[in-house]
């Protein structure tokens, strides 16, 4: 049994606002964007018989917003969490469990109103093993591999650099995005060492906002009112929870792991992708999704990106709202993503791409901890 | 001024920190497969056999990446920038740490240097295994 082309995304859509927005709470946030994406969809709440979400509780979030669901998911392993969402989701409708997904996102990552508290116990294994040397969250957790792929591959800070330049090319599009000045390779890395080798241009954003989306079964979608979105591949996977446990530092198994499941359920080829979204957490995520993800060799991904191949007009255009790099980044970024997939495969996006017939999201969790993939088309004959 | 998190052990974790306050970096290997592993577990995370022994590492190692982080964490105040590490045991697991005794610039910091464990005492229960380059003076 397969998953490929049982469902569509049929509601997709942002909050309103996305940046700073101290004057609504994380659960706001989800709801804002819940009701934007039933509006999108056409229905009502009530409609709804499945919620899903990361950060609050799916229990909280359904109460907030007056459903009493029948199936509930509240997987939470960081931004990729959302892609996982849509595929437990098409996973729990094919299997006739419910009917109607929504699934949610909303994070006061910059303003923090509404949100859980950092503390945890002095016995967490991280606590142990990790926070003793300093860590200073995602800026010195997630860049520890990059110096080993330097070292093994000849990968330059150059390289890293033209990533974030990149997507900013592409930002600079988006009238939604924060960030949209442009900026050169040499802007990069004379900008704030934050923890070397990375500098503060690789760096993603920190902002509030939200999203959501809505999944029903591929029967179902023509009769939305928009241009439905078909999943054709999805995976997951996960590989440690501290990154100090990564098997191979030049390479994420959990974004290998996820990326083959999605391509053998889509029966699709690397070429066949027209469109990507790889989370952009620092520079470096997406040389790693390229590269794990199997669109070049490994340790290739370095000259891919400084040939400016994502960029506009590349033959490669990958995070074209600007990326957590320049578009926003609430803290887990990953329904994004999906939202500027969904955008494109529809012809909604700012900086929208011609001829589009599929696109890829994938999405990771934590610091190389988990990864989800979503392969999508627009084509209902895929 | 504040101070480093100090980490509180647990019951599977008790004889590392144990080891540490004696300055041995105790650490354990699987009988059935023959693989040491590390952060302690009562099982072997490769094989799951709960034939599994303690022993006592050499404590020398090399580095395997690193960060130069220039933003403190809290209680960190007085040591940035500092290298946080990923060290790779002559046994073969590999853990995180701090490495000492040397300017945290990157041309000090070529990936496979030898190193060794040095210890830095925190409290009576916690002293923390860091490194620092093998042959370096304490």
């Amino acid at each position: 049994m397969s998953l490929r082309m049982s469902v569509a995304i049929v509601g997709a859509a942002e909050t309103d606002l996305l940046g700073v927005q101290p004057d609504k709470s994380a659960i706001q946030l989800h709801a804002e964007g819940a009701l934007n994406a039933l509006a999108d969809a056409g229905i009502s709440k009530d409609e709804v018989d499945a919620v899903l979400c990361a950060g609050q509780s799916p229990v909280a979030v359904a109460e907030y917003l007056g459903i009493t669901p029948t199936y509930i998911d509240g997987t939470g392993v960081g931004g990729c969490s959302f892609m996982i969402h849509v595929r437990h989701a098409a996973a729990a409708i094919q299997a006739g469990l419910c009917k109607t997904a929504l699934i949610t996102h909303g994070e006061s990552g910059r303003s923090r109103v509404g949100m859980g508290g950092w503390g945890q116990s002095r016995q967490m294994l991280s606590a142990q093993f990790e926070e003793p040397y300093g860590v200073a969250g995602p800026p010195t957790r997630f860049t520890i591999p990059i110096v080993r792929h330097m070292a093994e591959y000849g990968t330059t800070h150059e390289q890293m650099a033209s990533v974030a330049v990149a997507t900013r090319r592409w930002a600079e599009k988006n009238p939604r995005a924060m960030m949209r000045d442009p900026i050169t390779v040499e802007d990069v890395l004379a900008s704030r060492m934050i923890a070397y080798p990375i500098h503060l241009l690789e760096c993603c954003l920190v902002t509030d906002g939200g999203g959501a989306l809505v999944v029903v079964s591929a029967e179902r979608a023509k009769d939305f009112p928009k241009k439905p979105v078909y999943l054709l591949g999805s995976g997951e996977s996960s590989e440690h929870s501290m990154i100090s446990m990564m098997h191979d530092f030049t390479e994420s198994r959990a974004f290998k792991v996820s990326g083959q499941l999605a391509f053998a359920e889509a029966k699709i080829e690397r070429k066949d992708i027209d469109h990507a979204m790889f989370y952009d957490a620092f520079a470096h995520t997406p040389m790693f999704a390229l590269e794990a993800l199997g669109f070049v060799g490994k340790g290739e991904s370095g000259p891919f990106f400084e040939e400016m191949r994502t960029a506009p007009g590349g033959d490669f255009p990958l995070n074209t709202n600007g990326g957590g790099l320049s578009y926003t980044h609430t803290g887990m970024y990953g329904m994004f993503a999906i939202q500027e997939s969904v955008r494109q495969l529809r012809g909604e996006a700012a900086a929208q791409l011609p001829d589009l017939r599929t696109s890829i999201a994938h999405g990771v969790g934590g610091m190389f901890h988990a990864a989800g993939t979503l392969i999508l088309t627009n084509d209902e004959r895929a | 001024m504040p101070k480093r998190p100090i980490p509180e052990a647990t019951p599977e974790t008790a004889e590392f920190w144990a080891g540490a306050s004696r300055g041995e970096l105790r650490i354990q290997r699987c009988n059935a497969c023959g693989r040491a592993y590390f952060y302690p577990r009562p099982f072997c995370p490769r094989c799951s056999s709960k034939d599994v022994a303690w022993f006592t590492a050499s404590g020398r190692g090399t580095l395997h990446t690193y960060v130069i982080n220039y933003r403190a964490a809290h209680g960190f105040q007085d040591y940035a920038p500092y290298v946080i590490a990923i060290v790779e045991l002559e046994e073969g697991p590999r853990m995180m740490s701090n490495i000492v005794g040397i300017e945290p610039l990157p041309e000090n910091l070529p990936v496979g240097l030898p190193v060794e464990v040095t210890w830095e005492k925190q409290d009576e229960q916690i002293t923390l295994p860091l490194f620092r380059p093998r042959g370096a003076a304490s």
